[in-house]
C-alpha cells in the first residue's frame, strides 16, 4: 500500500511543533493502522534524539586571545580612555602631574624679567651682574635673564638661568656653577630647588625644636 | 545577558577591543561548535570561527542593534562555513537528482540494507557516525539542521540567520531530517 505523501508532511509538521489538531488526529489514526509509517515516524524521532545528543564541544583554549591578536591595532585614544577608567588613582595622579607641569611652565613663561639675588658687593650694570675684582660675595648667587661676570670671589653656588656666565681667570667660585637654559633643565632645577626647600623647612623645624 | 551585550557592542563601536573580547568569550563555544559540526574538522572550525568574530568586529558599525548579536554572529559564521564547503565541493551530492529521473536522488540508489555498524556502538563511535552523516548533508540542509538540533534555535531565528523565508527553512529541515533518518535508522 502506498501511503499519501501528506502523511510524511504531517510528521514533519508535528516534529516542527506546528501541526493543527485536525491533522494530528489524522496522523495518529494513520500511524495506528500503518506499520510502515509508524516505523518512519519512530526513525525520525530517533534521528532527532541522536543528533541532539551529540556532545557539546568547547572552543579551543586561547581562542579569544587569538581573535584579539588578529584584530587591527586599537586606536590609542580608546586604550588610553580605558586605562584611565581602570586606574582611577593613577588617572588622578597623572592629572595632578599635568597641572603641576603646566603651572611650572607658566612660571617659566612669566619669568622673563631680569633678576638677581641680593648680596653685598654685587654690582649690577644694565642686565649684567658683576662680582668685582678683589671683592668677596658670600652666599649663593642666582641671576635670571641676564649675564654674570665673575672677576672676584663667590663663596657659594652660582646659578645662571636663561643667561650667560663669564668666569674671569682671577675669578673664583667655591661652590657649584650651574647654567640653566632649556625649559627642562629649568624644570629640573626648579623641582630640585623645591625639594631642597622642603627638606630645609623640615631641617629648620628640627633645629627649632 | 542581552543588555550586557548591547552595552559592550556600544563600546566596541567606539573601538574598544577589550569589550569585544568579552563578547567573544560569551559566544565562542556556540560559534565554534556550529563551525565544527558544519565543517567536521577542528582546525578548519577554529579558523572559520575566528574569522567570523574578526568579520563581526570589522563590520560592527553595520550591526543592527535590533537584532540579537547571536543571530548576527551565527549568520556570519554559517556563511563562512558554507563558502568553505563550496570551495572543496565534491562532484556530486547524494541528494542531487539523478538525471532523467523525477525526484529520484542518490539516497534512493543506496541499498537500504548496506552493511550496518554493530548494534552496540561505543558512544564515541556513535558520535562519529552522527557527525559523518551530518557532514554528508548538502550545505544548505546541513546549516539548517545544525542550527535547529545542535544549537536548538527556533525556526524563526534560523530563518533570520540564514536570511531565508520560514517556509524554505522548514523545507530544508524536513529534507535534512529525512536524509538523516535514512542514514541513521539502523544505528
Amino acid at each position: 500500500m502506498k501511503c499519501p505523501e501528506q502523511i510524511v508532511e504531517w510528521m514533519h509538521d508535528y516534529l516542527d511543533g506546528d501541526i493543527d489538531r485536525e491533522d494530528q488526529q489524522k496522523l495518529n489514526e494513520h500511524l495506528q493502522s500503518c506499520k510502515e509509517c509508524e516505523a518512519i515516524f519512530y526513525q525520525l524521532k530517533k534521528t532527532i534524539t541522536l543528533v541532539q545528543g551529540i556532545s557539546q564541544i568547547k572552543a579551543p583554549p586561547n581562542f579569544t586571545e587569538n581573535v584579539l591578536a588578529r584584530l587591527p591595532k586599537e586606536k590609542k585614544k580608546v586604550s588610553a580612555k580605558r586605562w584611565l577608567q581602570h586606574h582611577p588613582v593613577l588617572a588622578a595622579a597623572s592629572v595632578f602631574f599635568i597641572l603641576m607641569i603646566g603651572s611650572l611652565l607658566s612660571t617659566w613663561n612669566q619669568d622673563h624679567e631680569f633678576s638677581v639675588s641680593k648680596q653685598n658687593n654685587l654690582v649690577v650694570k644694565n642686565n649684567t651682574v658683576i662680582v668685582p675684582k678683589g671683592k668677596v660675595v658670600k652666599g649663593d648667587v642666582i641671576v635670571r635673564n641676564g649675564k654674570l661676570k665673575i672677576e672676584g670671589e663667590v663663596q657659594g653656588d652660582v646659578t645662571v638661568i636663561n643667561g650667560e656666565k663669564y668666569l674671569a681667570s682671577a675669578g673664583h667660585v667655591t661652590g657649584e656653577i650651574e647654567e640653566v637654559n632649556e625649559v627642562f633643565d629649568w624644570l629640573w632645577f626648579y623641582m630640585k630647588k623645591t625639594a631642597k626647600d622642603v627638606v630645609n623647612i623640615f631641617e629648620s623645624n628640627k633645629t627649632e625644636k | 545577558m542581552e543588555t550586557i551585550v548591547k552595552k559592550r557592542i556600544k563600546q566596541v563601536k567606539k573601538g574598544d577591543q577589550n569589550a569585544f573580547g568579552e563578547i567573544v568569550e560569551l559566544y565562542k563555544d556556540r560559534v565554534y561548535h556550529v563551525c565544527f559540526r558544519m565543517l567536521g574538522n577542528k582546525q578548519e572550525a577554529e579558523d572559520a570561527a575566528q574569522e567570523a568574530f574578526i568579520r563581526a568586529y570589522m563590520n560592527i558599525s553595520s550591526f543592527n542593534e535590533d537584532l540579537k548579536f547571536s543571530t548576527w554572529i551565527f549568520r556570519i559564521a554559517t556563511n563562512l562555513c558554507i563558502d568553505r564547503i563550496r570551495k572543496k565541493k565534491p562532484d556530486y551530492y547524494l541528494d542531487a537528482e539523478v538525471s532523467g529521473t523525477d525526484g529520484l536522488t542518490m539516497y534512493s540508489q543506496i541499498a537500504s540494507d548496506a552493511p550496518l555498524p554493530e548494534k552496540e556502538l561505543e558512544s564515541q563511535e556513535l558520535q562519529e557516525t552522527i557527525q559523518q552523516e551530518i557532514l554528508k548533508l548538502p550545505e544548505k540542509y546541513r546549516s539548517a539542521i545544525v542550527l535547529k538540533y545542535i544549537e536548538e534555535l527556533s525556526l524563526n531565528e534560523i530563518s533570520e540567520i540564514l536570511d531565508l523565508p520560514l517556509g524554505t527553512v522548514k523545507t530544508r529541515i524536513h529534507r535534512g531530517r529525512e536524509a538523516l533518518r535514512k542514514q541513521l535508522r539502523h544505528v
